[in-house]
């Protein structure tokens, strides 16, 4: 085992051990499935007004009435729920003096936060593979086109990714996990607004870059089934950028 | 084996520690001396590689702290201030963490836990959650940490705090056992404790060492004086004004029931001889006669005199000296 991995394996057992990843993987899957039962049962109030209408049996789109309005929603979500993953990853350390144990290490500081990275990831792919039950669930009763699911899970997964990244970089700069947790809330939610911003300012290249920047206009072509290297790029430099940023801070933070 | 030139740490305009200069042979156990705050726990930070130094150079075995990082990390065991634990793991479940993080192998690793959970007698509290363990365990911990990857050098800051006086003597004798064949930095304000197990003591004071010596040659060299107490049997009414007649004697401290006398002399002069002649000729029945040394305690306090903050020192053995 390398010191990266016996960090993760660290990470990861004393993240079972604590109250927060159960209460975080409650909330998030509660509310996960509440916002996917009231799409389902929006679309089938649809599909019986459309019945109505036309007097036949209307066939109803579910990746347009359930999956995308789900996805949209857990977006939200997630930048309400993965800073509480984050917040403790290294401001607990500076908190309980540990980090000067890692930092007196013969290991190098990219391993540390690639481990700190990969624990939170591991337990957020955890909390969307449980998700997975409700397509599976209405797959039982309905038939769907699988592949936008896929994307929009794809979408899920680098922007969820990209939201760790910058909480770990908020729990980087201060020893105060409610400040970590909080720091990484803001910058989410400001980039996010970048997005109406870009669309305020229109087809203006200032308007187009600071609307490239946020991070829901690739993730809005995903969900609707559209991968795209432009997008896939956008997330993986953002997320490689955010540790790099990690990395200076938690080098500098001494 | 730890060389250090005029390394200079400033926090922005407050200086820590000013061109503090030192080495440590290999198999030498150092000891540093000094008030809270005085630098100890700055210095010892560059020397692991945790904090970079402002100006100057810290090697250790060869490998500048700043330039391999990475190669002065493996050769050193720090166990830091506070004991770097996780409360959510168990000791063994930790130390096989601390063991991976120094890039052991499993053999080794299974090889090494034991021994060192024996050396610090961690046995019984192995599989226990660490947040459920005493402040003396935790740093016992801390300790077996620091041990765990068998680090040619060790530096310990502060080692014995929260510990109970048998595990005090159980932990020196430790480090003890370490000396020759492991070269030891180890920080202490208890001033017995550097006496007990180290070669040399570097006495700093506001981030400036203020003596580098053997605790021998320390207590001699501030031996400003030569200090004689004096015990006698039946002393007559002027005894103290006698003994200022006789010459090179500086001050003569009279205790008030006739108890005993504190006879201070001038530097270099040793008047044991005369001063016993003078008692036993006229009679006053002469009971005892001692040269006084100074310990290392009147030494650190009066290198350090104009510090406040002595609450530290570890209690009254000395109160004739103190007084005189």
């Amino acid at each position: 085992m390398t010191p990266a991995q016996a960090i993760v394996a660290k990470e990861l057992r004393s993240a079972y051990f604590s109250p927060i990843i159960y209460v975080v993987c409650a909330v998030f899957l509660v509310i996960f499935g509440v916002l996917s039962y009231i799409a389902v049962v929006n679309a089938g109030t649809q599909a019986i007004r459309l019945m109505q209408i036309q007097g036949l049996a209307a066939k109803i789109n579910l990746n347009d009435l359930v999956f995308r309005p789900t996805f949209y929603s857990t977006a939200i979500i997630l930048l309400l729920v993965l800073p509480i993953l984050t917040m403790r990853s290294f401001a607990e350390e500076h908190k309980l003096k540990t980090f000067e144990l890692l930092m007196t290490s013969p290991i190098g500081i990219n391993h540390i936060v690639a481990g700190k990275f990969v624990a939170v990831f591991v337990i957020y792919l955890g909390m969307l593979a449980l998700t997975g039950v409700v397509p599976v669930v209405l797959a039982m009763f309905n038939s769907f086109d699988w592949a936008p699911v896929f994307t929009g899970y794809l979408g899920l997964l680098l922007m969820g990714a990209l939201f760790l990244a910058v909480g770990l970089l908020a729990s980087a700069v201060t020893e105060n996990q409610i400040i970590a947790a909080f720091l990484s809330f803001g910058i989410l939610l400001s980039v996010w607004l970048m997005g109406a911003l870009g669309s305020i300012l229109g087809d203006t290249p200032v308007g187009n870059t600071i609307a490239y920047l946020s991070f829901i206009e690739h993730y809005d072509r995903l969900v609707r089934g559209l991968v795209d290297t432009k997008d896939l790029v956008y997330y993986a430099s953002g997320i490689l950028f955010m540790l790099f940023l990690t990395h200076r801070v938690v080098e500098s933070d001494r | 084996m730890i060389d250090v030139q005029h390394i200079t740490k400033r926090y922005g305009d407050r200086t820590a520690i000013e061109r503090v200069t030192f080495s440590v042979n290999k198999g030498e156990v150092l000891a540093f001396l000094g008030p809270n705050g005085a630098g100890k726990t700055t210095t010892m930070r560059i020397l692991t590689c945790f904090m970079p130094a402002t100006e100057g150079t810290a090697t250790v075995d060869g490998f500048d702290c700043s330039e391999q990082p990475q190669e002065v990390k493996a050769r050193i065991g720090y166990l830091p201030e506070t004991p770097p634990v996780y409360q959510e793991l168990t000791v063994s479940e930790y130390l096989t963490f601390v063991g991976r993080l120094k890039g052991m192998k499993s053999a080794a690793l299974r090889e090494r836990m034991p021994l060192v959970i024996e050396q610090v007698s961690l046995g019984d509290v192995r599989h226990r959650l660490i947040a459920n363990l005493s402040r003396g365990y935790r740093q016992r911990v801390g300790l077996a940490q620091a041990l765990l990857h068998d680090p040619p050098v060790l530096i310990l800051d502060e080692p014995t705090v929260g510990l109970d006086p048998k595990q005090i003597i159980e932990i020196l004798e430790l480090i003890k056992s370490l000396a020759g064949s492991h070269t030891v930095i180890l920080s202490t304000h208890i001033l017995p404790e550097a006496t007990a197990v180290c070669q040399r003591v570097v006495i700093i004071n506001e981030g400036r060492i203020v003596a580098v010596d053997t605790p021998e040659h320390l207590s001699a060299r501030l031996r400003r004086s030569e200090k004689i107490s004096l015990t006698v049997k039946t002393p007559p009414h002027n005894f103290a004004d006698r003994l200022r007649g006789i010459p090179g004697i500086v001050s003569v401290f009279a205790p008030a029931d006739g108890g005993v006398y504190l006879v201070e002399c001038a530097l270099g002069r040793d008047l044991r001889d005369e001063l016993a002649r003078f008692i036993v000729t006229n009679g006053w029945g002469l009971l005892e006669l001692k040269t006084i040394s100074m310990t290392l305690e009147d030494v650190f306090l009066r290198l350090t005199q104009h510090e406040d903050g002595m609450g530290e020192r570890s209690g009254g053995e000395t109160p004739q000296e103190a007084r005189a």
